[in-house]
């Protein structure tokens, strides 16, 4: 990576007796997006806390554009951030809201005409200038929150789960927005979400964290295709995991339900008869053989779910149940619960659990 | 049912009696000062008194300092206490209390005693000290009121929300005071305020004792001395302590809504 524009080192936050954020370390270039994506009490929106100055780390040093800023006050640091709660100013107008990080800084009030106007323009809600926060929607109140956030051009935009208020159709729309805005205006972002989702469309790099630590960074095709942990392989996606025991470890040959798998060069360490977890994505996964595929197992048609264009059938393998996504085929009846049935994969697909 | 209803509209009519037929027998006899017929002469006489304009005007004047004053103590408080030491909040609401169980004579005795001329602090060399230890107290006595005004104000608000989307975007504390939580807390101040200039207005302990021309002490001399003019007072002071409630309602129309508090 070239000079980091955003730089956290070895950042830590305690709260008393509990560690809340451990070791934390990330470098973001210059106009990337990353994405802090993790359960609740992870720790994400903890160092998104502290990038913005809200929350003074216990130890480490966060560094902007060169810049040290881990002690300077929220004020001082120009960043703009968006709230969950939209935390628009419910006093001020539209505008006025706009505007406020611009009188705060003593621009001149045609400056800041012109520069509420620009905003308005790209968040597409011309009209609004007037308006109060309560004669809004939820989906153009956050409009506005990062209308405000970005008006003073701030050197980094920090996005605090702005999405989670909002329902599921204008959640989509301002998510693939925001990243449109932030692409046009080359601005260095930081995004916090429980929604992977989420993530995986609009980042350029995703942070996994668990436990107050980062178990994973990459982009979001590393982070779905090569999990580096278990959590990860389980928070991202949905996943089939397979009990199996190494029955040669040379060979990196493993029985699942009495049926060998070959796993060449994925077994790193494991001795025969040890116990794995190996996971599959429901997309590799195809019932009967397909073209490409080396692996087959044998199981039994557990559930059918019909769902329109895609029908849902998991199959019993011995003990381990996997489920997988076929097209619908209208010449094609789907499979019926109870009968015998193959799938396939390739072997190179199947992730060995640490 | 209908039995409920007509028992309930029993309870309502008791309640008003209890309320309206005092204040109709005061009215009606403030306006018999003239033999034989209904009139308005002692309120006429009341409202002409230049002793009656003096104390009024120095209890209005009082009372302003005493809201100024308890605005500018409560605000920052309870804003700082919800922003930042939450865990102290049932300690200050006790504390805001006590000038409810502590009687003003209890009070203005210590006062009396702390801030004699002899005192490091002697507010009571002089008037303008002495005006100054008065508006101190009426503040202690209003700080029940104007504390849980503010702070039920400041509830409706995600105080710490809009303090940080504030600093953010480079506030400092005197504009985040002044331009995002006072604003939004205004109805509330307000409310404060008034409940402040009605105590003010009618208090007579600290204001006898301190020996302040305010015009608590005035009703209360006028009441011990004449027979008419005590009950236009009363009627005088009741329309005042009303039309500041009534300000309230209006003002309340006025204030900034929020998304959560649309009406």
């Amino acid at each position: 990576m070239a000079e980091p524009f955003l730089s956290i080192q070895h950042v830590r936050k305690s709260f008393g007796a509990t560690t809340v954020v451990e070791d934390f370390n990330l470098d973001v270039a210059p106009g990337e997006f990353v994405s802090f994506l993790g359960p609740s009490g992870c720790g994400k929106t903890t160092v998104l806390r502290m990038v913005a100055g809200f929350e003074e780390p216990s130890a480490g040093k966060i560094v902007v554009a060169g810049k040290d800023i881990t002690r300077l006050k929220p004020n001082q640091r120009n960043v703009g951030m968006v709230f969950q709660a939209y935390a628009l100013f419910p006093n001020l107008t539209v505008a006025q809201n706009i505007g406020f990080g611009l009188k705060v800084a003593g621009m001149a009030k045609a400056a800041i005409d012109s520069r509420v106007a620009e905003m308005l323009d790209i968040i597409k809600l011309p009209q609004m200038a007037d308006r109060y926060p309560y004669q809004l929607s939820g989906g153009q109140q956050q409009r506005i929150a990062l209308a405000r956030a970005i008006a003073p051009k701030p050197k980094l935009l920090l996005l605090d789960e702005p999405l989670s208020a909002l329902d599921a159709k204008v959640r989509v729309s301002l998510r693939e927005e925001i990243r449109s805005i932030q692409k046009k205006l080359g601005i260095t972002t930081i995004f916090v979400t429980h929604d992977q989702e989420e993530a995986l469309s609009i980042s350029d790099r995703i942070a996994v964290m668990y436990g107050g630590k980062a178990e994973q960074v990459g982009t979001p095709f590393e982070i779905y295709n090569r999990p580096a942990t278990k959590f990860v392989a389980n928070f991202v996606g949905t996943l089939n995991v397979l009990e199996g025991t190494v029955t040669d470890a040379a060979a990196g040959k493993v029985r699942v339900n009495a049926q060998e798998v070959a796993l060449q060069g994925k077994l790193n360490g494991s001795k025969s008869g040890d116990t794995l977890s190996l996971a599959l994505r429901p997309e590799a996964i195809s019932l009967g053989w397909q073209p490409g595929h080396d692996t087959s197992l044998s199981g039994e048609i557990a559930e059918v779910h019909f769902l329109g264009s895609v029908i849902r059938v998991r199959v019993g393998i011995g003990g381990n149940t996997v489920s997988l996504d076929t097209f619908n085929n209208s010449t094609a009846p789907p499979p019926v619960v109870g009968e015998k049935a193959d799938i396939s994969f390739s072997s190179g697909d199947m992730l060995v659990l640490h | 049912m209908k039995s409920g209803r007509f028992w309930a509209w029993v309870v309502f009519a008791l309640g008003a009696a209890y309320f309206f037929i005092p204040l109709i027998a005061t009215v009606e006899f403030s306006m018999r000062m003239r033999r034989g017929a209904y009139s308005f002469d002692a309120y006429q006489i009341v409202l002409g008194d230049e002793r009656f304009q003096a104390t009024f005007m120095y209890s209005v004047v009082a009372a302003i300092f005493t809201i100024i004053l308890g605005v500018l103590i409560v605000v920052p408080a309870a804003y700082w206490i919800r922003l930042r030491l939450p865990q102290i909040r049932p300690v200050v609401e006790f504390i805001t209390l006590l000038p409810l169980v502590i009687p003003a004579i209890v009070i203005v005795f210590g006062y009396i005693r702390m801030y004699g001329s002899n005192s490091p602090l002697p507010f009571l060399a002089s008037d303008t000290g002495t005006n100054a230890l008065l508006v101190i107290g009426y503040a202690t006595l209003a700080l029940p009121y104007m504390y849980r005004a503010v702070d039920t104000g400041l509830r409706t608000i995600d105080v710490r929300t809009l303090t940080e989307a504030a600093q953010i975007l480079g506030a400092g504390w005197g504009t985040i005071i002044t331009r995002v939580i006072l604003p939004n807390v205004l109805i509330a101040v307000l409310s404060g305020a008034f409940l402040t200039f009605a105590i003010v207005i009618g208090e007579f302990t600290m204001a006898s004792l301190l020996n302040r021309p305010a015009f608590g002490p005035y009703l209360q001399n006028i009441g011990a001395n004449r027979a008419y003019e005590p009950a236009a007072l009363a009627i005088i002071a009741f329309a005042i302590t009303w039309g500041c409630m009534s300000l309230i309602q209006i003002l309340s129309r006025f204030a900034p809504k929020s998304a959560n508090r649309p009406n």
